[in-house]
C-alpha cells in the first residue's frame, strides 16, 4: 500500500519539475522518469504485461523526445500566456479538480476491485471480467488472460488500434515528407 | 486518496497543456495525462493480494480441465489491463504524429513559441 | 553521421542479436507468458533503433530501407484482417472466429504447450510485425529529415 504512495508521489513530483523548467532537454528526461515510475507501479500492480510495453515503448518515446529537442536552438521560451487568461484557466482546472474529487468519492475504495463490487451490487448482470477468468483458458486455449482478451475476445479493439498506428504512421511521414513544400511553391510544376 | 492523486497528475497536464507557450510543453502535457489514465485504470481493477491474470502451470488440473480457486478469486481484472495495453502502443503513435508536426513548424516559423506563430500568420 | 566510437558499435554488434532474439520470444510465447505482439514488436524495432544510432542511419538503410519497411507494416495489418476473415469462412461464420481451437484443438491438451490457443500466436505474429515495422518507419522517418537551411535564411 505505502508503495503505491511513494511511487505516485514520485511521478507528480516528476510531473511538475516537467511542467515548470525552463530547459526542454531536462523536462524530457523527467517524462522519462514518470514513464519508468508508472512501468514499476503497473508491476506492482500486478500487470506485467502493461509493465514490460510500458518501459520498452518509453525508450522508443524518449529517442523520439530528445531527436526533436536537442540541436534545437530555441528551447528557451520563459512565461506563460497573458495574465487574465492564465487566471481564468487556473481557476477553471480547480474546479474541475474540486468536482472530481467529489465525483472519485463515490467509486469503491482503492483495493476492492471494481467488478467484484459490481458483482455485489443487487440488480446488476455478471460483469464480463469474471468470465474471461473463469472461462478464458477452456474458451482460447491461451494461458494468458490478457492476450486471450485482446485477440480473441476483444479482437475488434485491436483491429481498431492497428488502423490508428496505421494512419498516425502515414500522418507522420506524410507531414515530414521534402517534397510537399516544392509542390506548394511551384504549383505549376 | 489514490485516485485523488491520480487524478492530480491529470490535472498537472491539463495545467501544462493550457497554460504553457511551449509546442513541445505542450505535447508533454497530453503525455502526462495519458500516464494518469492508464493509471487510474489500472488502479480501477486491482485488488489487496491480488495475483497477475496469468495462469500458472500448478494452478490448473489437466485431469478435470478445472482451475484452481485460488487463481478465480484472487485475479485481478484483465479488462482494463487489455484496454490499457492498446493505449499505451497508441500513444506513441500520436507522439510521434505530434512531434513531426512541431519539428515541421519549427522549421516553418523558426520557433516553438505558439504566440509568436499567431502573429507570422498574419 | 558516421556512428559512435568503436567501443559502443562492438558492444552493440554483440547486443543487437540477444534484443532481436528476446522480442521475437516475447512475440511467440506471448499467449503462455507476459507479452506479446504489442511489448515483443516495439523490442523489435527498438534493436534497429541501437543499430541506428551506434552504426548511423546509412547502416541501417542498407539492411531494412524504407520502401521495405513500409511494405512490411502493410503485411502485417493484411495479415491480422487475413487471420479475421478466415473465421468468416468456417464454423461458426463470425468475423475474429477463432476458427483452429473450435475445430482442431478443442478436444486436445493443449494446454500450456506451444501450439495452442489457436489463432491467437498467430495474431501475435501478425500485430508484433506491424508495431515493430511501423514503430521503425517513424524514427526512420524522424531522423531522415533535415531541416532546410534556405528557408530560415531567407526570414
Amino acid at each position: 500500500m505505502a508503495i503505491f504512495y511513494v511511487l505516485l508521489l514520485f511521478i507528480i513530483i516528476a510531473a511538475l519539475i516537467a511542467v515548470e523548467t525552463k530547459n526542454l532537454l531536462s523536462a524530457v528526461i523527467c517524462i522519462g522518469a514518470i514513464g519508468f515510475g508508472a512501468s514499476l507501479m503497473f508491476l506492482f500492480l500486478r500487470a506485467p504485461d502493461i509493465a514490460i510495453t510500458q518501459i520498452v515503448v518509453e525508450v522508443l518515446g524518449l529517442v523520439i523526445l530528445i531527436r526533436a529537442t536537442i540541436a534545437r536552438d530555441l528551447t528557451f521560451i520563459s512565461g506563460d500566456k497573458e495574465f487574465f487568461a492564465t487566471v481564468v484557466s487556473i481557476v477553471i482546472i480547480f474546479v474541475i479538480f474540486l468536482a472530481g474529487i467529489k465525483v472519485f468519492q463515490t467509486l469503491p475504495d482503492f483495493g476492492t476491485s471494481a467488478f467484484t463490487a459490481a458483482a455485489e451490487a443487487p440488480g446488476m448482470p455478471e460483469p464480463a471480467s469474471q468470465t474471461y477468468i473463469s472461462q478464458g483458458l477452456q474458451r482460447t486455449g491461451a494461458a494468458n488472460i490478457v492476450s486471450s482478451v485482446v485477440l480473441d475476445f476483444r479482437a475488434y479493439d485491436t483491429l481498431g488500434e492497428a488502423t490508428v498506428l496505421f494512419t498516425s504512421i502515414i500522418g507522420a511521414t506524410v507531414i515530414l515528407r521534402k517534397k510537399a513544400k516544392k509542390l506548394l511553391e511551384d504549383p505549376d510544376k | 486518496m489514490l485516485y485523488a492523486l491520480c487524478f492530480l497528475l491529470f490535472m498537472i497536464g491539463l495545467y501544462c497543456a493550457v497554460v504553457k507557450k511551449n509546442m513541445v510543453k505542450i505535447v508533454f502535457g497530453i503525455m502526462i495525462m495519458e500516464y494518469a489514465v492508464n493509471l487510474f485504470l489500472i488502479m480501477l481493477g486491482y485488488h489487496f493480494g491480488g495475483v497477475a491474470p496469468i495462469i500458472d502451470k500448478s494452478q490448473f488440473d489437466p485431469g478435470t480441465g478445472q482451475i484452481a480457486g485460488s487463481f478465480l478469486n484472487n485475479s485481478v481484472d484483465p479488462l482494463p489491463q487489455a484496454l490499457v495495453l492498446t493505449a499505451i502502443v497508441i500513444g506513441l503513435g500520436s507522439l510521434a504524429l505530434m512531434i513531426s508536426i512541431c519539428i515541421r513548424t519549427y522549421e516553418k516559423y523558426g520557433t516553438f513559441d505558439i504566440t509568436q506563430i499567431r502573429r507570422l500568420k498574419g | 553521421m558516421k556512428g559512435m566510437t568503436i567501443i559502443v558499435k562492438t558492444i552493440s554488434s554483440w547486443v543487437k542479436v540477444l534484443i532481436f532474439m528476446f522480442g521475437i520470444y516475447i512475440i511467440i510465447f506471448g499467449h503462455l507468458t507476459p507479452g506479446g505482439g504489442f511489448a515483443g514488436g516495439v523490442i523489435l524495432a527498438s534493436s534497429y533503433v541501437l543499430l541506428m544510432l551506434a552504426f548511423g542511419r546509412e547502416f541501417v538503410e542498407e539492411n531494412l530501407s524504407l520502401p521495405v519497411a513500409s511494405k512490411l507494416d502493410c503485411v502485417g495489418a493484411l495479415l491480422f484482417a487475413a487471420i479475421a476473415m478466415f473465421g468468416l469462412f468456417y464454423g461458426a461464420a463470425c468475423f475474429f472466429w477463432n476458427f483452429i481451437q473450435a475445430e482442431y484443438l478443442a478436444d486436445k491438451e493443449t494446454a500450456f504447450r506451444l501450439i495452442s490457443a489457436g489463432t491467437i500466436p498467430l495474431s501475435n505474429l501478425a500485430i508484433g510485425l506491424k508495431v515493430g515495422a511501423s514503430l521503425f518507419l517513424i524514427i526512420l522517418v524522424l531522423s531522415t529529415f533535415r531541416p532546410d537551411v534556405s528557408v530560415k535564411e531567407k526570414e
